[in-house]
């Protein structure tokens, strides 16, 4: 729907706007009622004849108002800005009912900024990945429309009124619990990020893709709203000194099972119902899905229906095929689950063109799964210098944190990367300090810095240096 | 007779409440002290029916067995679709067979992990454990219909897929009392290690960056950047950004601009007359509805290619009705041994336009 409305109204405003009258000032309503007509209606007063000449000369000056939006800024010398010498549609008009849109869009405007698939990721789209659009986001929160998707067997939109979930295993009582059940439970509301393991994997090798869309993209940042899984695996009595691992399994067609280790997770890992203050999107897990802090996003499974505790790992198929790290030597690296630090500029980023020279922020997100973000430095020669950027609060645990830096380009080619530092001291590596050790066939759990490149014609695109 | 229904159905439904109400108050006594009337026990017959996980020790494994011929039959006709005759299709998923040698079974590593040698890594190079095959065929496969397998079915298939790896022989007959032995000759079965700082948050990484502020390169050297052909391989850049603000989007179906574009954004050119594509009608939908994983406009992959479909049914009358019948039902033998899945998912509509698209292209 949105989409069709961005067609027409480009459609007026070609309709309305020839090329050579573009940057031309357009005449503002009162100039269109000649004067002749003003001391017509002045010494006669109103009628319907005169009516229609004031009614035709003011929708041409909407139609001039329209043409306005797209026109370049450049004005002749002492007039002045269209958008602000000329009434616009929204001053002179009346606007749409409160509710019109119950739910709320976002504007017409916006229509760009969507979840993208990247084009032969994948031959099957309900076994594929939606990336979110990092290059057009602020601040830290994820719009929940705008989260991620990644599924292993499609996507339902599941009842909730017959929604179970059972905690089975080592536990005194395997029980079961429905959505009104687990909603009557005390409940934590937390920001965390979610990474999926295989975020910018496919640069493991070289540049791979254009834009952070879709070399950062398997990345989104919300408040999750739940019970803590703690409360349940204790009101369930659960063996906790021997049952040391829980299986984690989803409601959907690939009934997904993910091997939790609980020594690390127990204390901040959240059966969770609720993102951003509405409930769980269907394709982010409605009406439950399980959170792990820090942890790769496949190990928070989705449509979350049995909790299992257990005394060793599952070495399910998402355990032993996927989500495995190959090294040089042949072995693979099971149960790689914690998301390192990292970070990335997002604007500007790849495939984006500056427009002109002078002052801008420079901004971009940090992220790490053990802890919180210390600093952030950004380099704009391409590793060379650094400087420290700022840190936007809040900087909470396991959880994007948005960084700023003032930046005055001055037309010459330049290479912007950033570097997060956690509060453990690690420090993000360089993709060569990760491929010296891990080679460049793992696929997953790729934290190098980013480097984006900018042309001096102001276009950005993705390089990877050294 | 409509009061005495009425009330029939009322009594009924009071009479169901109060039952319902007693067995809820029954099974919520026998749990929660910290929160009574949240939750209730676990009937042994519903744990049964969900705990359908296999784990490497094989607790969880149902009593069975299948035979490498029976899983062959099963697999023509459920899984060849997707993964191939041989278990080596590469068109839709990643292979499952191929690969591993006979030494790898006496090692048990997959020697072509660490020469390269193996362009693919397929399922049978990397999965340590029998336990993971059958756990993972039983809850989730055929892809399209999941649980819809028993478990002498999987015995059957994952008899097969060892058998084309030849890890057993083809008169092998796998069952709950020989997977364990089995699990002793997997080739990558010593491949894995958790040996690495990643599996605990409090675990210690393999990596560190540097921290240097100044002067920390001698020179900076670009190593890989995007092909120039590849510049609209994403599609055009200038519609996944705002067509407002200081960050546009690089027009990507033009070659690079030679000068900035001014702050106005003037030199745009284009900023005014792109916006975003909505793809709509029967390619989207052969698209969205997974129809290309097997079939492309010009290629045969899986399937026949959708100019071969065209050509052979040109001219021939209640075409369109008849492979509207193939789409919903599946079918075998036209194009060679490999059945097409039915697709019952799909409406008549959709149906109708997809075919009459594939048959007419409009």
């Amino acid at each position: 729907m949105t989409k069709k409305q961005i067609e027409l109204s480009a459609e007026d405003i070609s309709a309305v706007e020839k090329p050579a009258n573009r940057a031309r000032l357009v005449k503002a309503p009162e100039h269109f009622i000649s004067q002749e007509l003003i001391a017509d209606i002045n010494s006669n007063g109103l009628d319907e004849t005169r009516r229609g000449f004031l009614r035709k000369g003011f929708l041409s000056a909407i139609g001039g108002a329209a043409a306005g939006l797209a026109a370049p800024m450049a004005f002749a010398a002492g007039e002045g800005d269209p958008a602000i010498l000329e009434k616009q549609e929204w001053q002179t008009t009346l606007g749409k009912n409160v509710a019109t849109m119950p739910y709320g869009v976002p504007s017409i405007y916006e229509a760009n900024l969507i979840r993208r698939e990247s084009p032969g990721l994948t031959r099957v789209s309900a076994a594929s990945v939606a990336f979110t659009p990092l290059q057009g986001l602020f601040g830290t929160i994820t719009p929940n429309g705008l989260h991620f998707e990644r599924h292993h067997q499609g996507w339902y939109n599941l009842n909730p009124e017959t929604h179970r979930l059972m905690v089975n295993g080592m536990v005194k009582n395997a029980r079961v619990f429905t959505m009104n059940d687990l909603m009557r439970l005390p409940s934590v509301s937390r920001t965390h990020f979610i990474e999926c393991g295989a975020n910018t994997g496919l640069e493991w090798g070289n540049v791979a893709v254009p834009t952070v869309q879709y070399t950062h993209g398997m990345l989104s940042c919300c408040e999750f709203t739940g019970v803590p899984l703690k409360v349940l695996l204790e009101e369930c009595g659960a063996d906790l000194k021997k049952g040391k691992f829980l299986l984690a399994e989803g409601g959907d067609g690939s009934g997904m099972t993910r091997t939790i280790n609980l020594e690390s997770c127990l204390d901040d890992t959240i059966v969770a119902w609720s993102m951003n203050g509405e409930m769980l999107r269907p394709e982010n897990g409605f009406p439950l899905r399980l959170v792990v802090p820090g942890v790769q996003g496949v190990s928070w499974v989705k449509w979350l229906r049995r909790l299992e505790v257990g005394d060793m790992p599952w070495n399910a198929k998402d355990e032993a095929v996927h989500y495995i790290e190959l090294m040089p030597d042949g072995m693979h690296r099971q149960y790689a689950s914690i998301q390192e630090c990292k970070s990335v500029i997002t604007t500007p980023s790849g495939g984006q063109q500056l427009l002109d020279k002078g002052f801008y922020n420079v901004s971009g997100m940090a992220w790490s799964g053990r802890g919180k973000i210390r600093r952030v430095d950004v380099s704009f020669d391409g590793g060379n210098n650094w400087r420290t950027a700022r840190l936007e609060t809040p900087v909470l645990t396991k959880s994007i944190t948005r960084f700023n830096i003032d930046w005055v380009w001055d037309g010459s080619p330049a290479i912007l990367q950033s570097r997060a530092v956690d509060d453990t001291g690690y420090i993000q590596p360089s993709i060569k300090v990760l491929r010296d050790l891990r080679g460049n066939r793992s696929i997953y759990h790729n934290n190098a810095i980013q480097s984006w490149k900018l042309d001096s014609n102001g276009e950005v695109s993705n390089v990877q240096v050294g | 007779m409509y009061k005495l229904d009425n009330l029939f159905a009322r009594l009924t439904v009071a009479g169901l409440a109060v039952l319902s109400i007693q067995v809820a108050y029954a099974q919520n006594t026998q749990g929660s002290v910290k929160f009574p009337g949240i939750g209730r026990n676990a009937t042994p017959a519903e744990v049964m029916a969900w705990d359908i996980d296999v784990r490497p020790d094989f607790k969880g494994l149902p009593k069975g067995s299948g035979s490498v011929e029976q899983g062959q039959a099963i697999w023509e006709s459920k899984c060849a679709s997707c993964h191939g005759v041989f278990g080596e299709s590469n068109e839709i998923f990643t292979p499952i067979a191929g690969g591993t040698t006979a030494d790898d079974v006496k090692t048990g590593r997959v020697a072509s992990l660490a020469d390269r040698k193996q362009p693919q890594r397929t399922t049978l190079m990397k999965v340590p454990t029998v336990s993971t095959l059958w756990d993972y065929i039983y809850r989730a496969m055929p892809w399209n219909a999941p649980r819809s397998l028993t478990p002498d079915d999987t015995y059957a298939l994952v008899a097969f897929i060892l058998s084309l790896g030849e890890i057993v022989p083809d008169d092998f007959v796998l069952s709950n009392t020989n997977i364990a032995d089995v699990q002793k000759k997997m080739p990558n079965r010593n491949g894995m290690t958790r040996n690495h700082g990643f599996w605990s948050v409090n675990g210690k990484p393999d990596v560190n960056g540097s921290s240097c502020m100044t002067n920390c390169v001698k020179f900076v050297q670009i190593g890989s950047t995007l092909p120039d052909f590849a510049r609209n391989a994403h599609g055009n850049i200038a519609e996944q950004n705002r067509l407002y603000g200081p960050y546009r989007g690089s027009d990507s179906t033009k070659p690079p601009i030679d000068k900035l574009p001014g702050s106005s954004a003037e030199g745009l050119a284009h900023a005014a007359d792109t916006h975003a594509a909505t793809t709509k009608g029967p390619a989207a939908l052969f698209k969205n509805e997974n129809c290309s994983a097997c079939h492309a406009p010009n290629a045969k992959l899986v399937g026949p290619s959708i100019a071969d479909i065209a050509a052979k049914y040109k001219g021939q009358s209640g075409a369109q009705e008849k492979l509207m019948a193939k789409v919903k039902n599946g079918g075998s033998g036209v194009w060679g041994a490999i059945p097409m899945p039915p697709q019952s998912q799909l409406s008549d509509e959709d149906r109708a336009t997809l075919v009459r698209w594939v048959l007419t292209g409009q």
